[in-house]
């Protein structure tokens, strides 16, 4: 785990969110310039799990007993919220195509923080 | 994914997937995948620790599950049952949060549903509450 990429996962998702949620809002699909922020988040979400399985790899683990599994459950989680939700916006062009990506985006930042939470040994909730 | 003709189908069977019900296939998709592996993880390592609400999310996550299942297919049926298993979630999150909040000590570890799922944003609650309406519109 890298403390600076956690939290530019958890705000650029959280921006993401805002950003999208306003367009649906706005009664807008997602834009281009969307997919391009959508690109970016899961770039670092992807660098974050890189980084995780390096450590993991390493001999590194999260604190407290059974959570590594819990881990890596999150790991693979984060960066598979972004694709799958960008994919759906494709096939539904309007509002709600953009409703669903800021979801998305929002679910990714928070298991993003859960994430954090499981390294520091949290693994029970 | 396969895509039906569901909107032009004979019959007018109920489409629910499409506008609103995407976001509402995601945030129950979600659900259904966040309490069923919470479940399965907690009542495969200490079962022991809190029987009763390990049950109930694992309860909970066949629920979502059901209504994830109906909303995707579409049609009448499907409309029916998921209206039934909102209805079932409804009660759910309001006897399991009223629950957690008189007698605590029923629940030594949280579920989906404690305090009617304030963990959760009170996703749990609104989720059952939006679902209904939109079963029930697309008649």
């Amino acid at each position: 785990m890298f403390t600076p990429l956690t939290v530019t996962v958890v705000v650029t998702g959280l921006l993401l969110a805002v950003w999208c949620g306003y367009a649906s809002f706005r009664d807008q699909p997602v834009k281009d310039w969307h997919y391009g922020g959508a690109a970016l988040v899961e770039l670092f979400a992807l660098a974050q799990a890189v980084v995780s399985t390096v450590a993991l790899a390493g001999g590194d683990r999260p604190a407290g007993d059974g959570s590594t599994v819990v881990f890596v459950c999150y790991l693979v989680a984060v960066p598979l919220c972004l694709p799958l939700t960008v994919v759906v916006s494709f096939t539904e062009r309007n509002r709600w195509g953009s409703a669903t990506v800021a979801v998305g985006a929002a679910v990714a930042a928070v298991l993003e923080l859960r994430l954090a939470d499981v390294w520091a040994g949290a693994a029970g909730v | 994914m396969s895509e039906a003709p569901t909107t032009a189908s004979p019959g007018g069977r109920p489409d629910l997937k499409h506008g609103p019900g995407r976001l509402l296939v995601l945030l129950y998709g979600i659900f259904a995948v966040g309490a069923a592996s919470r479940s399965l993880y907690q009542l495969s390592t200490r079962f022991d620790d809190a029987p009763v609400a390990y049950v109930l999310s694992a309860v909970a996550a066949v629920v979502y599950a059901a209504i994830t299942f109906c909303l995707v297919r579409g049609g009448e049926r499907a409309r029916r049952v998921g209206l039934v298993c909102c209805a079932v979630e409804l009660v759910g999150v309001l006897t399991v949060g009223t629950w957690s909040l008189v007698d605590p000590g029923a629940f030594p570890d949280a579920t989906v549903w404690s305090d009617y799922g304030i963990g959760y944003v009170f996703l749990p609650l609104i989720l059952p509450l939006t679902g209904l309406r939109w079963l029930r519109a697309a008649a």
